[in-house]
């Protein structure tokens, strides 16, 4: 069977707030498959992604969300990693001390243990190699293994060790939180064949951006619009190109006229 | 009419007197000289009231020690390098030591100096045979020069009854390439005065590393030492102090570099043991051009308090001084940091930085720091600051997003804090080890 993660009727919350911010998301990713999701600003699209990966400063109220029939609502962060899920941050956060290299290894070890708890871990020439095909297939310095995690890196580094660490953990689906922010145009099309050279028959992910030029780069298979809490177009590439001429008015504007008829 | 009698509340004293002072010096047929100075040192002692409410006191309650146990003055019984843990008496860097002390009760169980630091006329030995062979050395500097027995009620005390130590002394114009190992381990409870004289000579360069340690015992122990590291023009050390006692140890301690024209101390000072731990570490800058690195690390957990009261001296100009502290507190442990940067009148375009930054891994434990500049000069670059953090959610969720679990993902944010500082370690050995003490902590 194809993985398969299945977010059903969502609806959720700044953690503690009653506002709802989610109001009845359905989405439907498969591996193998590149959906984008865009949004204007405030639609709720990095309120999903914290959702998904379990962010706890914000709360689910009602729905489902699935990975290979899974319910993920139910799993720590680190255990929705280990069944398959990757966020890549929109804002990573700086851990001084712990090197991105040492980091990689410890949640490596952390998924062998939790398939196996008498395992001794990757063993550390292995990991090494490891490390060196991946940041050379994505272009990255080798000294960057050394540097603490995000701790002073640009924010094209900050983007790239993402995908880094996406590409050496191998998930099933991942969830790319507008990685495209913030990049110049050389550092976006290096995050993006990262990501490219990523996704295939071995991972689905879901491309979170609000603008259609990332996905000049990363072709989807879909394209879904997020309008106030909820998917209110879907469709092929072709959506980002009418979006990027129109604009979200054009959608606000639809989905108000469509609120109105059904009032 | 009823008297309402309150018990007092000041510290007790211990019972030492006149006649202990002279039967240390008895018991080591003890030069002249140093007879002297050890009965002054007891009059200073015996006129210097229980510290207290003094401004460097006042934050920090030893009331609860008990001096009946903890003044009794440990007795060597015999036993050898053997009960001394394997982690403690391993080399430093590659196969062999470049000098290794270690004793155990005060008694010297093993002294090993490298060929070719003797050749090179490197002295590394205990206090008492360099009082016999190297007299004129040992009074010249030995507590005339860093601690003084006016320093403070305990380092009178200590300068009245020290017991044992280590002297250490690298001829001008020496290199030692391989460190020098110490190591002080007791095996039962009562007093302990050790002493550490370091001088290294002008143009002369030292690594070292001194361990304090002890094993559980029947009762409390008190540590009233002193650390004495004096390096001349153009000189260099690089000192490491790793303190893990047990934990019914009161360790009172003064401890100071002083730094020539031109020269470098570089000097990491690790507190994890002991019940309570009274440290004053001081550095002076008295030479044109020194340079001092003061760096320290402690995690105090369980009913742990540990006040470390900090100095820089800028006296002389062009001096630069650097400390950088971090600690980490969990439990019900409480930890003090106060610091100070001083200068004399003019001394100009001296460098004195200070920070204290802290780890809060509990509700119920305290960090206190408090910095401060008394500086009498206007071109300067002074300046301090003290942080307060706990582990927050945001890091923890990062980390424990791409798969490793909670308290794995605390355990690295805590080791990545105290990264920074165990570097200036220059022992890839001794800083794993420290990290794995660190992660028993917060594990424990």
């Amino acid at each position: 069977m194809v993985a398969t993660l299945e977010i059903r009727n969502l609806h959720a919350s700044v953690d503690g707030e009653a506002e709802m911010i989610l109001r009845g998301l359905d989405l439907t990713v498969k591996k193998g498959e590149i959906h984008a999701l865009m949004g204007p600003n405030g639609s709720g699209k990095s309120t999903l992604a914290n959702i998904l990966m379990g962010n706890p400063a914000y709360e689910v109220h009602e729905g489902e969300v699935l990975l290979d029939e899974e319910n993920l609502l139910e799993l720590e962060s680190d255990e929705r990693s280990r069944a398959g899920l990757f966020l890549a941050f929109q804002y990573p956060v700086a851990i001084p001390g712990v090197t991105l290299g040492n980091f990689l290894r410890h949640a490596i070890n952390a998924r062998m243990k939790a398939d196996d708890p008498d395992s001794k871990g990757i063993p550390i020439p292995k990991f090494a190699r490891l490390m060196r095909e991946k940041m050379t297939q994505l272009k990255i310095d080798h000294a960057f293994a050394g540097r603490y995690l995000n701790e002073g890196f640009s924010g094209g580094e900050k983007k790239r060790a993402e995908v880094l660490q996406m590409a050496v953990l191998e998930p099933e689906i991942a969830v790319l939180d507008e990685t495209d922010s913030g990049l110049d145009i050389d550092a976006l099309r290096i995050v993006a064949d990262g990501v490219n050279a990523l996704t295939g028959p071995n991972m689905g992910a879901l491309v979170i951006t609000h603008y259609q030029r990332m996905l000049n780069y990363i072709k989807p298979d879909y394209v879904h619009v997020l309008y106030d809490g909820r998917i209110v177009e879907s469709g092929g590439p072709e959506l980002a190109l009418e979006l990027e001429a129109k604009g979200y008015e054009w959608i606000r504007e639809r989905h108000e006229a469509l609120a109105q008829v059904q009032a | 009419m009823a008297v309402v009698r309150r018990r007092s509340a000041l510290p007790q004293a211990p019972s030492y007197s006149l006649a202990d002072v002279q039967s240390v010096s008895d018991a080591h047929d003890e030069p002249a000289w140093l007879r002297a100075r050890r009965r002054q040192a007891w009059e200073i002692y015996r006129n210097t009231p229980m510290p207290y409410q003094e401004e460097e006191w006042r934050r920090t309650d030893y009331r609860h020690i008990r001096w009946d146990e903890a003044e009794r003055l440990i007795q060597a019984n015999g036993a050898t390098a053997a009960v001394v843990p394997a982690k403690n008496l391993e080399p430093l860097t590659g196969a062999e030591q470049g000098g290794l002390l270690v004793f155990v009760d005060g008694k010297v169980v093993r002294s090993e100096l490298a060929q070719s630091l003797a050749r090179q006329g490197v002295i590394f030995s205990d206090l008492r045979t360099a009082l016999r062979d190297h007299s004129e050395l040992v009074e010249r500097r030995l507590m005339t020069q860093a601690v003084r027995a006016t320093d403070g009620k305990f380092a009178a005390l200590h300068a009245a009854l020290w017991d044992y130590g280590v002297f250490v002394y690298v001829p001008r114009n020496t290199i030692a390439e391989l460190p020098l190992h110490v190591v002080c381990y007791n095996t039962s409870a009562g007093a302990a005065m050790g002493h550490v004289l370091v001088v290294v000579d002008e143009n002369a360069q030292a690594t070292m590393q001194v361990e304090y340690a002890s094993s559980e015992a029947a009762g409390q122990s008190a540590y009233i030492g002193a650390t004495e590291l004096i390096v001349g023009d153009a000189g260099a050390l690089r000192y490491v102090s790793l303190q893990d006692w047990n934990r019914d140890t009161f360790e009172f301690s003064h401890q100071r570099g002083i730094v020539g024209r031109d020269a470098q101390l570089d000097w990491v000072n690790g507190v994890m043991g002991s019940r309570l731990t009274k440290a004053f570490i001081e550095v002076d800058a008295v030479g044109q051009g020194a340079n001092a690195r003061v760096s320290g690390f402690f995690f105090a957990d369980h009913d742990q308090f540990f006040d470390l009261d900090t100095q820089q001296n800028h006296n002389a100009p062009l001096t630069n001084t650097d400390l950088l502290f971090k600690g980490a507190a969990r439990d019900r442990a409480r930890t003090l940091w106060q610091g100070m940067i001083k200068s004399l009148p003019q001394m100009q375009r001296i460098d004195g930085y200070q920070v204290c930054r802290n780890l809060l891994l509990s509700d119920e434990a305290r960090m206190d720091s408090i910095p401060g500049l008394e500086i009498e000069a206007d071109d300067v670059a002074c300046s301090h600051a003290a942080t307060f953090g706990t582990l927050e959610e945001e890091p923890i969720y990062y980390l424990m997003s791409r798969g490793v679990t909670r308290p794995q993902a605390q355990l690295m944010i805590i080791e990545g804090f105290f990264d920074e500082l165990l570097k200036r370690i220059p022992f890839e050995r001794v800083r794993q080890r420290l990290m794995a003490e660190i992660e028993a902590k917060i594990i424990g």
